[in-house]
Order: C-alpha cells, then sequence, then structure tokens
C-alpha cells in the first residue's frame, strides 16, 4: 500500500511539474537573450554567441569540450596529492584516473574506485562535480540540436554549442540544484568541507565518520542523471539517503528533467501532442518496468536492499535509476532476484530511453522513433515522414547505425571480456550469476549508465580500459550520429501534413514506437539474456 | 460506387496473372551465382551460412548438419524464385514487343535505303501503305492511319499528321493507309520500344530511394542480429553449452530479416508491372514511388471530370408551354442533329420517335446558329444559341417573355450552355422553352474524389472554362479546387505553388505545351496519342491515353509501398517464434529451466531448429504471390491503415510463426536421424 502512494506521490509531483519546466527548457533553447553571466562565460571563452553552426561545427564543439573535460579531470586526479584539498588522498592509479574521467565526462559516471578513499575534496568538487554539471547540459545540448533539426527547415544551421552547454548549466541545472540541495540539507544529507572525524562509539569502539561536499554533488548526481556517489555506497549510505522521503526525492530528481524533456520537445516543434506521445510512450515503458520489478521483488529476500525503507521503495529507485542514465544505486542489484536484475539490465539495454538521461534519453527515442515511423510510415502508402521530414537513405543510414553502435559495444565488449582470462579474473561468480555480472557492467558503460550490479572487481586495468572505451564509444559515436541526422533534417523542408500523413500523436503511434523499442532491444539481447539472468531465474 | 480504385477495371487478360514457376526456378538456380546476390545483402548472407553448412555437413555428415545446409540452399533459391518469378512476367511482354522492332530497313527521303538501327536524330525517312515506322519521331509531311496495336494493344488504327498534337509516331508500330516522312527523335537503341523492352524486363531496374533506405535498414538489422550470434558463442562456452559452427548458422538465418530481404527486389518489379499490367509505363521506379506519395492531382475537366461533350439536362418551359410539349418539340427538332449534345436533347426528351412523314430537316450553320425541323403541317420548330432563335421569333412577329432572359442567365451563371426553343406555327411564333446543356460529371467521380481526399490528396480541376463556369462543375464534381482559364504558363505556376509547400504533384498532359508541366511534376504522365514532347518529358506514358488513369497510379504506388512495409513488419515479428524454437533447443540442455521457455513443446533440439528454418523458408515462398499481387489496399485514412496492416502483418507475424513451427516440427520429429 505505501508503496503504491509513494508511485502515485511520484507520478502526480511529476506530472505537475513536467509542463511548466518542459515550457521553461524550449524557452531556454529559444530564447534570444543572453543573461550577463552567460556573456561573460562567452567573452572568456572567446565565443561568438549569436552565430549559430553547421552540425560538423556543432559537432567539433561539444567533442573537443568533452576531450578537454577528460584531460582536466584525469590530470586532477592523477596531480591530487600536489594539490590543496586532498585530504591526504594519493594520486590515483592511471588506468582508474582514465576510467574516472572518461566515466564522469560521458555522464556514466561509473565507479571503478571507493569515492570517500580515493578522491580528495578538490577532485569531488573541482573535477566530479563539474562534470556532473556539463556532462548533462553536453546531452541536453545535443537533443537542442536534434530538435532543432526537426522543428527547422531550409537551414544548415543547428545553433550554437556552446550557448546551449552554457544556458543548459545556468537556465536549468544550477538552478534547480541549489533547490534541491538545500531540500537535501534539510532532510539530513551532509554538507561540510570535513575530512572526516573519529568518534568514539557507545561500545567504546572508535569510527571514522567521513564528511564533505555531500549534498551538492548529490543533487547533481540525480538532477543530472549522472549517478556518481560521493561515497562507494552510494545512494544507500546514511549521509547520501537519510531518510525515506528524501530516498524518494532523489527519485524525482532523477525523473525530473528526462521526463519533462518530451514537453519541451513537442513545444519547440510546434505540436505539443507529439511530445505528449514521446512522453505516454516513456511513461508506458517505465511502467511496464516498474510492475515486472516490483512482480519479480515480491517476497524476495531483503538481502542487498535498502532495508531501511523497505523493498518497494528500493524497486522503484533501482527501476529510476537503470531506466534513466542515472546508475545511482540504493540497492544492490546483484541482490536483486535473477529476473528482477534482468529488468534493470533490460531497462538500460533499451538504450536509455525511457525516460533516459538528460537530452541523451530523448534524443535516443527519436532515433527509435525515425525508425518506427519508416517501417509504419510504408504501411500507409507514403514513403515514410516524420514530423514533416522525410526519412531517405541519409536519414535512415544514420538511425540504423544509431541502433547498431550500444548493442556491438554491449555484446562484443561482453564476449570479449568473457573470453579473456583477464576478463574472468574480476568475476567473483560463476555460472550466469557472473555472466549477468559481466554483462551488466558493459551493458551499463555501453549505455552510460554507470549503475554496477556489484559482484565485480572492475577497478583492474582490463576493466578500467575496456569500460572506459565503452563508454567513450557509447557516448560519442551515437553523438556524432545523432548530430549528423539533426544536420540532414534541418536541410530539408517540410512535407505539410494531410489525412494521408502518419499521425505520431496517437495512442496507436505511441504503442508501435514502445512494441518497436521492446522487440528491436528483445531481439538484439535475447539470446545473452538466456545464458545469464534468464538461465539463473528460471532454473 | 464504392468499389476500391485497385478492383476497377483490370484488363481481363491480366486480371488473374499465373506464375510460371518453371523457367522462374531455372532463372533462380542461375541467380545463385554470388556475383549477383551481393546487391542483396541479406540473401547474400544466407548464401554464405549455406556455403559454411556444406561445409560442415561434408566434413562431420549427418541427418540433422545435412538438412539444414539443403534448407538454407533452399532459403536462398526460394529468395530467387521470388525475384525470377516477378521478372519473369515481363519476359512474355518484352518478346511480343521485339517482334514489333523487327524492321530491318529504312527509306530515307532521298531513297536511300539504310539500316534502322543506325538512325539518328533529325533523319528523314519515308514509310508508306504496309510499312513499319522504323523509329520514333514526328510526322513532318502528310497524314497516314496508323496500327499501334503492337505497342498499346488497341486495334483500332489512329491518325497521325504533320504538325499540331497528333504528329508523333512510334517506331515499331505499323502505317496502315497513305504516305508520310517522319523525322526521327530517338538516339540509336534508346527508341520507346527499346525501353520499354528494358523496362518489362527489369534490365535496366536499379533500386529506387525508399528501398535503399529500407536495404539499409535490413543490412544494419541483418549486422546486430549476426553480432549477437559471434559474440554469444564466447558466452555459450563460458556457460558450458558452446554450440556447434551448424546451430549457430542456423539462428543467424532465422533471426535476420530474410523473409523481406527475399521479397525485397520482387515486391519493386511487381509494382511497375503492375503499371505495365494497366498499360501504362513508368520511365523509372522512382516515379512509381513518387506516385504513393501524390499530394495534390491536376486533372484535366474534359475527358477526366466531365464526359467530353456538353449534354441536355432540363428543360424549362415558357410562356404556359407544358414540360410535355417542350420535350416533344425539342425531340422532333433534335431528331437530325447527330453531335452529342443533339442526341442527348432526344435521350432527355424520352428517346427516338419515327420521323414524322414530309418532314424537312434544318442543318445547324454558323451563320444561323440554330438548327430544327420544318414539318410537313407547316409548324417550324427551331433551336439553337439564345440570342439567334429570340431574333427569329421576333422576325417572324413574335413576343420573347422576359422569363425567356432569366433562365437563359441562370443557366450561363450556373456553368451550363442555354439553347432556346421556339415554334412557328397558324397561331404565331413563340418560345416554347429553354433546354439546359451542361457538363455531365462522369459517374463515380464524387466518390472517388472523396476517396482521394480521405487519403491526403488535393485535387485541381484544369479547364479553359471560365472561372464560374469551372467553379460550378467542380463543386458538382467534388474537387477541392479549379484553375480556370488556365494557360500552360498557369500550369508550371501551379505546379511549382504546390511544390514550393512540400506536395508531390502528379497531372496528364499530352500537348507540346503541357511538356514544361509534365516535366515540373514529380508524377507526370503522357498520354501515348500525345506529342514526342510530352512524352519525352513525363516520367510515365499511358498507353490508354485515359487521363482517369492517374487515380490508379497513384494507388499503385500506394500498394507497393505498403506492402514493401507490411512484410517487414511481418518478417521481424516472425523473430519471435524462432527464439522461442531455437534458443530452448540450444541452451536447455544445459540449463534446464530454460526449457520452460520452449512453449511449442517442440520435440528435440535438433527438430525445433530444423523446423524454425524450414519455416523461414517456405514463408519465403508462400509470400511470392503476396508480394507479386500486392497486399490488399483499400483507400482510407492513414490510421486506419495502419491499423489494420498492424493487425494483420504484425499481429499475425507474431502469431503464425508459432503455428508454423509447430506444424513442421510435428512433421519433421518423424525423420529418422532428427528424432
Amino acid at each position: 500500500m505505501a508503496s503504491w502512494l509513494q508511485v502515485a506521490v511520484l507520478v502526480v509531483a511529476l506530472a505537475v511539474v513536467h509542463k511548466p519546466l518542459g515550457d521553461w527548457v524550449a524557452r531556454v533553447y529559444t530564447s534570444e537573450k543572453h543573461w550577463r553571466v552567460e556573456k561573460l562565460a562567452y567573452r572568456v571563452v572567446g565565443v561568438d554567441a549569436d552565430s549559430e553552426q553547421r552540425w560538423p561545427t556543432y559537432l567539433r564543439s561539444v567533442l573537443a569540450f568533452s576531450l578537454v573535460g577528460v584531460l582536466l579531470l584525469y590530470a586532477l586526479q592523477r596531480l591530487q596529492a600536489v594539490l590543496p584539498l586532498d585530504n591526504g588522498m594519493a594520486a590515483v592509479e592511471p588506468s582508474s584516473a582514465w576510467n574516472t574521467a572518461v566515466s564522469f565526462v560521458t555522464n556514466t559516471n561509473w565507479q571503478g574506485y571507493a569515492g570517500e578513499s580515493t578522491m580528495g575534496h578538490l577532485v569531488q568538487m573541482a573535477g566530479l562535480a563539474v562534470q556532473n554539471f556539463v556532462s548533462a547540459a553536453v546531452g541536453l545540448a545535443v537533443l537542442a540540436a536534434l530538435v532543432r533539426g526537426f522543428a527547422r527547415a531550409g537551414t544548415d544551421r543547428l545553433g550554437n554549442a556552446w550557448v546551449d552547454v552554457t544556458r543548459s548549466v545556468t537556465r536549468l541545472l544550477l538552478p534547480l540544484a541549489v533547490v534541491g540541495a538545500v531540500v537535501l540539507v534539510l532532510g539530513g544529507v551532509v554538507q561540510n568541507l570535513s575530512a572526516g572525524t573519529d568518534v568514539t562509539t557507545l561500545a567504546g569502539g572508535s569510527q571514522w565518520i567521513p564528511g564533505g561536499p555531500v549534498a551538492s554533488q548529490e543533487v547533481i548526481k540525480e538532477l543530472g542523471t549522472n549517478g556518481g556517489g560521493f561515497f562507494n555506497a552510494n545512494s544507500a549510505h546514511p549521509f547520501e539517503g537519510p531518510s525515506a522521503w528524501v530516498s524518494l526525492f532523489q527519485v524525482f530528481l532523477i525523473l525530473l528533467i528526462p521526463f519533462s524533456l518530451p514537453r519541451t520537445f513537442g513545444r519547440m516543434v510546434g505540436d505539443r501532442k507529439q511530445g505528449f506521445a514521446i512522453l505516454g510512450v516513456m511513461g508506458l515503458l517505465a511502467a511496464i518496468s516498474v510492475a515486472l520489478l516490483s512482480g519479480f521483488q515480491a517476497g524476495a529476500l531483503p538481502e542487498g536492499q535498502e532495508v531501511r525503507f523497505g523493498g518497494p521503495l528500493s524497486s522503484l529507485f533501482a527501476t529510476a535509476t537503470t531506466l534513466t542514465s542515472t546508475g545511482a544505486i540504493n540497492t544492490q542489484h546483484d541482490s536483486l532476484t535473477p529476473l528482477g536484475g534482468m529488468v534493470t539490465l533490460f531497462n538500460m539495454m533499451l538504450g536509455e530511453v525511457a525516460p533516459g538521461g538528460v537530452g541523451t534519453g530523448l534524443y535516443g527515442m527519436l532515433v527509435l522513433a525515425v525508425v518506427a515511423v519508416f517501417v509504419a510510415g510504408l504501411m500507409v502508402g507514403r514513403t515514410p515522414e516524420y514530423l514533416g521530414k522525410k526519412l531517405g537513405r541519409r536519414e535512415m543510414t544514420l538511425a540504423s547505425l544509431y541502433i547498431l553502435t550500444t548493442p556491438a559495444i554491449v555484446l562484443v565488449g561482453t564476449a570479449v571480456a568473457i573470453a579473456l582470462p583477464e576478463g574472468r579474473a574480476g568475476m567473483l561468480n560463476s555460472g550466469p550469476h557472473g555472466l549477468s555480472e559481466v554483462l551488466y557492467a558493459f551493458t551499463s558503460a555501453g549505455n552510460n549508465n554507470g549503475s554496477a550490479f556489484a559482484g565485480l572487481s572492475a577497478n583492474t586495468p582490463f576493466y578500467n580500459v575496456a569500460l572506459g572505451l565503452a563508454m567513450a564509444f557509447g557516448r560519442f559515436l551515437p553523438i556524432v550520429l545523432v548530430l549528423a541526422l539533426a544536420g540532414r533534417l534541418a536541410a530539408q523542408g517540410r512535407v505539410p501534413v494531410t489525412s494521408g500523413t502518419l499521425p505520431t500523436h496517437r495512442p496507436l503511434f505511441a504503442g508501435l514506437l514502445t512494441a518497436v523499442v521492446l522487440v528491436v532491444v528483445g531481439l538484439t539481447y535475447f539470446p545473452v539474456l538466456a545464458l545469464g539472468p534468464l538461465a539463473e531465474g528460471l532454473s | 460506387m464504392t468499389a476500391p480504385v485497385l478492383d476497377r477495371a483490370p484488363a481481363p487478360e491480366t486480371a488473374k496473372p499465373t506464375i510460371e514457376w518453371a523457367p522462374a526456378l531455372r532463372g533462380a538456380v542461375r541467380k545463385l551465382d554470388p556475383r549477383g546476390l551481393v546487391r542483396q545483402p541479406v540473401v547474400f548472407t544466407v548464401w554464405i551460412g549455406s556455403v559454411f553448412s556444406t561445409v560442415l555437413a561434408v566434413l562431420e555428415p549427418s541427418v540433422f548438419g545435412w538438412s539444414i545446409a539443403v534448407w538454407l540452399w533452399l532459403t536462398v533459391l526460394f529468395a530467387n524464385v521470388a525475384e525470377a518469378v516477378a521478372e519473369g512476367r515481363g519476359k512474355a511482354q518484352a518478346a511480343s514487343l521485339r517482334r514489333a522492332k523487327t524492321t530491318a530497313v529504312a527509306v530515307m527521303e532521298d531513297g536511300r535505303e539504310v539500316p534502322a538501327a543506325s538512325l539518328t536524330p533529325g533523319d528523314r525517312v519515308v514509310v508508306v501503305t504496309g510499312q513499319v515506322i522504323p523509329g520514333d519521331g514526328d510526322v513532318v509531311e502528310g497524314i497516314a492511319s496508323v496500327d499501334e496495336s503492337a505497342i498499346t494493344g488497341e486495334s483500332a488504327p489512329v491518325i497521325r499528321e504533320s504538325g499540331g498534337d497528333r504528329c508523333a509516331v512510334t517506331g515499331g508500330t505499323t502505317v496502315l493507309s497513305d504516305r508520310i516522312v517522319v523525322q526521327i527523335t530517338s538516339k540509336p537503341g534508346e527508341t520507346f520500344v527499346d525501353r520499354m523492352i528494358a523496362l518489362v524486363e527489369g534490365a535496366s531496374r536499379q533500386k529506387t530511394p525508399n528501398e535503399v533506405a529500407l536495404n539499409i535498414l535490413l543490412s544494419s538489422l541483418t549486422i546486430v542480429f549476426v553480432l549477437a550470434v559471434v559474440t554469444l558463442q564466447p558466452i555459450a562456452v563460458y556457460s558450458g553449452a558452446g554450440q556447434s559452427l551448424t546451430v549457430l548458422i542456423a539462428l543467424v538465418v532465422c533471426l535476420i530479416p530474410t523473409t523481406i530481404g527475399a521479397l525485397l527486389s520482387a515486391i519493386g518489379i511487381a509494382g511497375m508491372d503492375r503499371l505495365v499490367q494497366r498499360n501504362v509505363l513508368a520511365m523509372s521506379g522512382r516515379a512509381v514511388e513518387a506516385a504513393g506519395d501524390v499530394g495534390t492531382l491536376l486533372l484535366d475537366k474534359t475527358g477526366t471530370i466531365t464526359l467530353g461533350n456538353r449534354q441536355a439536362a432540363r428543360f424549362v418551359p415558357v410562356g404556359g408551354a407544358t414540360e410535355a410539349e417542350v420535350a416533344q418539340a425539342a425531340v422532333l427538332a433534335s431528331l437530325a442533329d447527330e453531335t452529342p449534345e443533339g442526341r442527348s436533347v432526344v435521350v432527355l426528351g424520352g428517346g427516338a420517335v419515327d420521323r414524322p412523314a414530309g418532314a424537312e430537316f434544318v442543318e445547324f450553320t454558323a451563320q444561323t446558329r440554330m438548327s430544327g425541323v420544318d414539318l410537313a403541317d407547316g409548324r417550324q420548330l427551331r433551336k439553337g444559341a439564345a440570342g439567334a432563335v429570340q431574333a427569329w421569333v421576333r422576325s417572324l412577329g413574335g413576343e420573347v417573355p422576359g422569363e425567356v432572359g432569366t433562365s437563359v442567365t441562370e443557366i450561363s451563371t450556373a456553368g451550363g450552355t442555354p439553347l432556346v426553343l421556339a415554334a412557328n406555327g397558324p397561331d404565331g411564333a413563340r418560345v416554347l422553352g429553354v433546354i439546359e446543356l451542361k457538363d455531365v460529371v462522369k459517374p463515380g467521380m464524387r466518390e472517388r474524389f472523396d476517396e482521394l481526399r480521405r487519403m491526403g490528396i488535393r485535387t485541381v480541376m484544369i479547364t479553359g472554362d471560365n472561372e464560374a463556369t469551372a467553379r460550378a462543375i467542380a463543386a458538382e464534381a467534388g474537387v477541392d479546387d479549379v484553375l480556370a482559364e488556365a494557360t500552360p504558363e498557369d500550369k508550371l505556376a501551379l505546379i511549382a505553388r504546390e511544390q514550393e509547400g512540400g506536395r508531390l504533384v502528379a497531372m496528364t498532359g499530352d500537348g507540346t505545351n503541357d511538356a514544361p508541366a509534365l516535366a515540373q511534376a514529380d508524377v507526370g504522365v503522357a498520354m501515348n496519342t500525345g506529342t514526342s514532347a510530352a512524352k519525352e518529358a513525363g516520367n510515365m506514358v499511358d498507353l490508354d491515353s485515359d487521363p482517369t488513369k492517374l487515380i490508379e497510379i497513384v494507388a499503385i504506388g500506394k500498394q507497393l509501398l505498403i506492402t514493401r512495409g507490411s512484410l517487414t513488419t511481418f518478417s521481424i515479428a516472425n523473430d519471435l517464434a524462432k527464439y522461442f524454437a531455437i534458443l530452448p533447443a540450444m541452451f536447455a540442455p544445459v540449463f534446464p529451466g530454460l526449457d520452460t521457455l520452449n512453449v511449442m513443446r517442440l520435440h528435440s533440439p535438433e527438430s525445433a531448429i530444423l523446423s524454425a528454418v524450414i519455416f523461414n523458408a517456405l514463408i519465403i515462398v508462400a509470400l511470392v504471390p503476396l508480394a507479386l499481387r500486392g497486399v490488399k489496399y483499400r483507400p482510407g485514412t492513414a490510421s486506419a491503415l495502419l491499423s489494420r496492416n498492424l493487425l494483420v502483418y504484425g499481429v499475425g507475424g507474431v502469431v503464425l510463426p508459432f503455428l508454423g513451427i509447430k506444424a513442421i516440427d510435428l512433421l519433421v520429429s518423424l525423420i529418422p536421424g532428427i528424432s
């Protein structure tokens, strides 16, 4: 009963907030005015904020920005011992530093390390927390470019990447984060610069109580669907998730922006129903997922779950964190029932589209919509078009490569890891469960989720490098394809809508898109799921 | 008239296309050559799998291994059969066209004899009675009746003369009378007949843009599934469930979209073929696809929307005459009038009566602008242009009541043509009434335009009439818009305007002045009776010269795309059942729990895998007739079409293979080496 109430509160809260927030985001990306602080930033970087970019330039900007982010973050970790605020932490080992740098820049936030014993406050704040903001901003910027591709006609301009990234931070992420952080602090999440204190417990033993700027990082970890916790235990740590309502609030923060973006999309393409249809698909997939996970977890042993708040909230958190590309956890997914664990795996395999990470989720869903429209459009007797844009050879090449990329990364990564001794060495379990752990790691990395199944010693050079590559390819190859697609779409004219046009805002199409997502993903991963969680769960 | 467009008037001899399996099979075997198969990535993937599985079967012979190898080869063969059958249907037409091409020599204007194949544009040749015209061209001298049945199938001869819109002649047609001089317009080997032969044989067939896009999606799915299976092996080995290469190949072949991959090119060829069966030649497959996308149809009024001539629609009695009186007089006055208008008056007036004895008929002349009859009893009846007949009545001292002028004006305003009917007898001359002639919209046109509107297609009527007349007819026929007093420039401008808004435009035309518009239109259908310039400019030629066919062409384009989409959906939906057959077969021996996925309760792992492979192959053959015929298409809104096709091909595609594989499994399990 309590669990349904939690879900109901969450749904109502999102339903109320998504409209104003979605409208606001649309204004962020269409407004002509620059804020003073933004102008300052443009002047410092040397950007002409009023000139718009073609897609290759937009892409170069995004890639260059990310590359600089990786290099800076790598340097910060390697040099932390000689920099201030290191809390006595040593320089991070190279493969781990690479992995972490890529992980945070790609909005994955896979953490091969234990936060409280590896990263000093400077790295946490100037490195990780900064990337928590800007990696989310990059995802939003790419989405903005794609939506403009649909919204515009006969132009080669997609907007300005620097402006989009900056505004995502100044007008969306920062203001929300400030409000969210205050709420979290009120709820008991720690926020200080203490290196931790040793206390004597009631029993007379000694315990080290860590401290740090937790709330400020916690809030953006969720808002930006990042997922990298301050502590190794992530949101299961009492200083990150002190109470049940804070946990629920965190779920709300995770879902807040991704579920608002369809509204933004509808606004920007001038047809709010289109956004609503996409929101419906995301909601439907999420509902199926929550229902399945709750079903599979009913009566399961509470081992590894967030026992303070009970199983249902654990399930809800697990669904939210894997459906978005967050990867924050308050439950060890390793300890879910095999079929429950499969649901979290499948959530990520969907390609993080329901609702997915900030920006990334919606652009992934829009590419899938392009594929769905292509097949369905033929069935109404027209060469397919989506939102007045013809889907021809080039468009389909890009969309086809997009749906090919992540499965290729995940499957090849898993197969290689399983085949090599270095890969097998990290597995703490054997049999199907061990396979699930490796599969989960590559699924999480390839889809830029970042959550871990646990049970895999991933802080080894092999996994650090392999998962780092999976994260990098899983992030940037799709971005290349999406921006190229945006360029193609913007250059096209617009085909008028008639009664012969496939309506893409009706339940029929929403159902079809849901089916396409499930079938494409299901068919791709069914064999490997059969050997992992299914083999374990059905025995 | 609610019958769907496509059910209407198929040529009788092609109404039931039969499939010639035997020559198709021979063609299919020839197509096993991998160099040709590379163009079809999905089928080529199966071909590679077949080669591997054969090698494996040779190295380690087993009933299962050989069965898989044989059925994989059959899968490739069946894919080829689909294409060969589709091509075969064009071969017969090509053969008859070749016979038309048999003129070996041409007589030049100066009397020299040269090989017909060496004629180049600008050459002038003489053709006399009984000779075959050696190449495409325009008549520059003379007039002749020409038998074009070799190309159009229509046996009635047509007149071709120099100058004007009836000057074009086609190589391969026969002059039945007289002598003409023809200036050749086609290059050697590129005559109309040459192009027709290439088209119907499918030799010059290039993949259409949408076909290319679909092929890309299918290739991408193929790569995903190949990857999924290739990466499965190390994972399976880790799990202690390593698979034989034969099984992995079988899995790949079952998962990749073989059904649509195999039928894709057959669907394209068959789409062109359906046009050919309706005597329409599409010069490119692109045009057929574009036809499905058409957003605006430009239709000529006369002959397309209305019957060719105006017809009597109503009698308006005046001055106390009864309607029966008017009708009787009108019939008498029109008995000798053999024009369509005259005949229509007779029909409206109750039908022909015997010619009264001693009656003298007065012919229509341009001077009098009226016609009629002088009866033996001295009565005179006249019908004709309002002004002329009224003047005639007045000249005989009769009065013309004001209501005549009123109804004349009323009829003209409504787009009709008024004829005034008057009588002169013992009691003086008087006007009996007014006959309303009007354009008669062909039966069923309104329903067709409603259909088109539901399909999202705007119709625009093109006419030389004035705006008021045009609007009146447009309202009656139910077209969306009119272009009145249309000049060729107006047409061109209209097309450009529609295209600017992103709509694709289709039109028909036959005159030289239509050529620019035909070239500008996305689908330009030239009438075969038209000039060479028109035929050159359009991307389709209608051999029947029936402008109404534009509507059918649109339907055929749509049907082609729907067939493609539906079979793609079907093909992908099939995969679900195949997984439920193959995966438990592969892994249940190691993980017994996975046997719960064996929902079909298939007999054994081998029989399960083989059944899936056999189903995969047989479904191709089973769908060949559908691919050739095209899926059923009823004009309707996009939503209605989508729900129907999703239900049939999506849901059907999920359910059918479960039943099919189970049925095959029951048979396969009887094979000794399998069970």
